[in-house]
C-alpha cells in the first residue's frame, strides 16, 4: 500500500467517521435501528453538489447538507413516534424516499464537484502534499464535532436522551419526554450522516444517488470495530472509537485492494466486512468466557 | 504485521524497479457487467495487439468498486499511489474519483457519455487538464445515416420523445443538427407518458417520411404502439437501440462495447507514446454493430438495400 493510499483511506474513513458517530448515537444511544443514512448520505452529497456548483460557499454547504440530513432523521422519527411504525420500517420508507428525492434535488444521478472551492482547498496552499492535507483538515473536523456532541450527551438534555435510549419506561417514569428525545437524536444522528455525504462529494469529486448504498452497514462496522478495540465507559473516548473503527475499516479495505495482498481482491470486499464484524461480534464473547473460565 | 509491511514495502520497491520498461495501465470501473467488462477486455486487447503483452511488458491491473462509488474513491487513490502511465476508468463515477484523486497522472476514460456535463474535460475539442477518453453518445450521425439509407427520398424525419427526459432532450439536439447536415428537417413529437406515445406517432403521419426514436425510456416502454402506427402508414422506424429491432423497428446501430475498449486503447498508447491527454479530443464510440429486421421492413413497406444486410451482424426475419 502506498503512502497515498494509505492516506487516501485515512481520509475517507474520518468522513464516514461522521457516518459512524451518527449511527452510533442512534443504534447505541437512541437504541434505533435507524435505515435512513443510506439515504441522508447521499442527500447530504447532493445538496452539497448543487450548492457548490452553484458557487455557494462550501461550508454553507456543509451546514445545508446538515439540516436535510437532520430533516430526514425527522421524518423517521415522526413515522415511528407519532404513527407508532416499527423503527426499522420506519427508516426504510424514509430511505426509499429519498432515492426520488436525491434525483430531484440534482435534477440527475450524477453531479461532479471536482475543481471547485470545497473546504480543503484553502487548506492546500500550506505546503504539505494535497493527500496529506484532506486527512488533516477532516480529522480537526470529526475532532471538534466528537467533542461537542461528547458535551452534548453529558449535558442534562443528552443525559435524557440516553436515559431514553437505555430504558424508556424508566425516563418516562422520571419525567422525560421519550418522543421528544428521538425526534431530537435522530435529527442530530441525520445531521452527522448528512455532513458525512457532503464531505464526500468535496473530497471524492462527485455526488452519485447511488452512493448511499450500504451507508449503514459501513456506519455498524465501524462502531463494532471501535467498540471491540476501546472497551470504555468514557463517551468521549466511545465516540472517539467509531472515528477510529472507520478509519481501520477502510484501511482494511484498502488492504484488501493492495494489488494481490493476501491473494485478496476489490471484489471480495462485502465478504472483508462481514468477516471483520462477525470477528469484532465473537472477540468480546471469546474474552468474557475467559474470564468466567478464570 | 511488520512481516505484512515489509513484503508490502518489498513489493512496492520491485514495482518501482519494474516500471523503466513496462507500461502501467490501471483499469477500474465502477461496477462488474457485460458491457463494462466488455470494455475492460477490449482495451487489453488493443494493447495487447500493439504489442503491449499483460504480464510481459505492460503491466495491466484492474478493480471493480462492485457498485460503490466510496469504494470508486479507494480504488482511484490506490492507482494514484501506485503511479501509473495511464488510468482508465470505465463509467462516469470512477472517471470523477480518478480525475478528483490526481491532477498529473493521465487518465483515459471511458464509457462515459456526456464528459463535459461529467466535469471531466472543459470541452469535447481541447480537454484540457490530465484528462480524455471515449464517450459512449449514442451515434447519432450513423442514425441519421440509415435514415437516409432506408428512405432516401425522405425529406423530414419525425423524432419522438418525452420532453421530461433529459437525455432525450440533449439527444434532440444533436440528432438535429446531424440531420441537418444531410438536408433532412426534423419535426419533433412529444408524448409525456406512454400511453401518448400512439397519439404523438400518428402526428407524424404526412408531415415525416421516416420516424427516429432516441434511447428515451417513455417510448422504447411503448415500442409497439409505435410500430403499429409506422407500419400502418408505411413510414421506416429506425431506432437508438439494437434491442428495440427486436421489438419491431426496423433497424439500428448501436455499440459493441468490446470495440469501445479498442477505441479506448488506442487513446491510451497516444498517451503511452507521450502526447499530452489534455490535447487529445474526445473520442465518439463509433457504432458497430448493425441490427435490421427484415419482417418490419416489409411491414413498413421498404425494400432493404442488399449492402445493407450483408453489412448487418445481426439479421431478424
Amino acid at each position: 500500500m502506498s503512502a497515498i493510499a494509505f492516506w487516501g483511506a485515512v481520509e475517507l474513513g474520518l468522513i464516514y467517521g461522521f457516518v459512524a458517530v451518527g449511527v452510533y448515537l442512534a443504534f447505541r444511544v437512541l437504541d434505533f435501528p435507524d435505515l435512513t443514512v443510506d439515504g441522508s448520505f447521499p442527500l447530504g452529497a447532493a445538496i452539497a453538489a448543487v450548492t457548490i456548483t452553484a458557487g455557494w460557499d462550501p461550508w454553507l454547504a456543509c451546514l445545508l447538507a446538515a439540516f436535510g440530513g437532520a430533516a430526514c432523521g425527522i421524518v423517521t422519527a415522526f413515522l415511528n413516534v407519532r404513527f407508532g411504525i416499527l423503527n426499522l420500517l420506519a427508516s426504510i420508507l424514509t430511505m426509499i424516499a429519498l432515492f426520488s428525492v436525491n434525483l430531484r434535488v440534482m435534477g440527475r444521478p450524477n453531479m461532479a464537484v471536482f475543481n471547485r472551492e470545497t473546504v480543503i482547498t484553502p487548506f492546500y496552499d500550506l505546503g504539505l502534499p494535497d493527500h496529506v492535507v484532506r486527512p488533516l483538515v477532516l480529522s480537526v473536523l470529526v475532532l471538534v464535532t466528537v467533542l461537542v456532541l461528547a458535551r452534548f450527551l453529558a449535558s442534562d438534555f443528552g443525559l435524557a436522551m440516553r436515559a431514553a435510549g437505555a430504558n424508556q419506561r424508566m425516563a418516562r417514569a422520571n419525567g422525560v419526554d421519550v418522543g421528544r428525545q428521538i425526534y431530537a437524536g435522530m435529527a442530530i444522528s441525520n445531521a452527522l450522516t448528512g455532513i458525512g455525504g457532503a464531505l464526500f462529494a468535496q473530497v471524492a469529486g462527485f455526488a452519485d444517488v447511488t452512493s448511499g448504498v450500504g451507508t449503514i452497514v459501513v456506519g455498524l462496522a465501524a462502531v463494532i470495530v471501535g467498540e471491540t478495540l476501546f472497551r470504555t465507559r468514557a463517551l468521549f473516548i466511545a465516540l472517539l472509537a467509531c472515528v477510529i473503527g472507520s478509519v481501520i475499516y477502510r484501511v482494511a479495505v484498502q488492504l484488501a485492494l493492495s494489488a494481490d495482498f493476501l491473494f485478496l481482491r476489490a471484489s471480495d470486499l462485502n465478504l472483508v466486512t462481514a468477516v471483520l464484524v462477525a470477528l469484532a461480534l465473537i472477540l468480546p464473547r471469546l474474552r468474557s468466557r475467559k474470564v468466567v473460565a478464570q | 504485521m511488520r512481516r505484512i509491511l515489509l513484503t508490502a514495502a518489498a513489493s512496492l520497491a520491485l514495482m518501482t524497479a519494474a516500471t523503466a520498461q513496462t507500461a502501467k495501465v490501471s483499469v477500474t470501473a465502477i461496477v462488474e457487467h457485460p458491457a463494462l467488462d466488455a470494455v475492460r477486455d477490449g482495451v487489453r486487447d488493443g494493447l495487447e495487439e500493439a504489442g503491449y503483452k499483460a504480464g510481459d511488458n505492460l503491466e495491466f491491473t484492474y478493480e471493480s468498486a462492485q457498485g460503490n462509488p466510496a469504494t470508486a474513491a479507494q480504488i482511484a487513490r490506490e492507482f494514484v499511489g501506485n503511479s501509473p502511465d495511464v488510468i482508465v476508468p470505465i463509467s462516469t463515477p470512477s472517471a470523477q474519483a480518478a480525475a478528483a484523486a490526481t491532477r498529473d497522472i493521465p487518465i483515459v476514460f471511458s464509457a462515459v457519455t456526456d464528459p463535459v456535463a461529467a466535469g471531466l474535460v472543459a470541452s469535447n475539442e481541447a480537454p484540457g487538464g490530465n484528462v480524455t477518453g471515449v464517450s459512449d453518445l449514442s451515434p447519432i450521425a450513423e442514425h441519421v445515416a440509415l435514415v437516409k439509407e432506408v428512405a432516401p427520398e425522405a425529406e423530414a424525419v419525425g423524432f419522438i420523445y418525452n420532453p421530461g427526459e433529459a437525455n432525450s432532450v440533449v439527444l434532440l439536439e444533436y440528432f438535429r443538427e446531424a440531420a441537418e447536415k444531410e438536408g433532412l428537417s426534423v419535426v419533433e413529437a412529444a408524448a409525456n407518458k406512454s400511453a401518448d406515445v400512439q397519439a404523438a406517432a400518428r402526428s407524424l403521419v404526412g408531415k415525416a417520411q421516416a420516424i427516429y426514436v432516441p434511447t428515451d425510456n417513455t417510448i422504447v416502454s411503448a415500442l409497439e404502439s409505435l410500430v403499429a402506427v409506422a407500419e400502418e402508414n408505411d413510414l421506416p422506424l429506425i431506432s437508438g437501440d439494437t434491442d428495440s429491432v427486436e421489438r419491431g423497428a426496423l433497424a439500428s446501430v448501436g455499440f459493441n462495447y468490446y470495440e469501445v475498449g479498442k477505441q479506448t486503447a488506442e487513446v491510451v498508447l497516444r498517451v503511452l507514446k507521450g502526447e499530452n491527454p489534455g490535447e487529445i479530443p474526445v473520442t465518439f464510440a463509433t457504432g458497430t454493430d448493425l441490427v435490421v429486421n427484415r419482417k418490419a421492413a416489409e411491414a413498413m413497406g421498404v425494400t432493404l438495400p442488399q449492402a445493407m444486410i450483408e453489412r448487418a451482424s445481426k439479421v431478424i426475419e
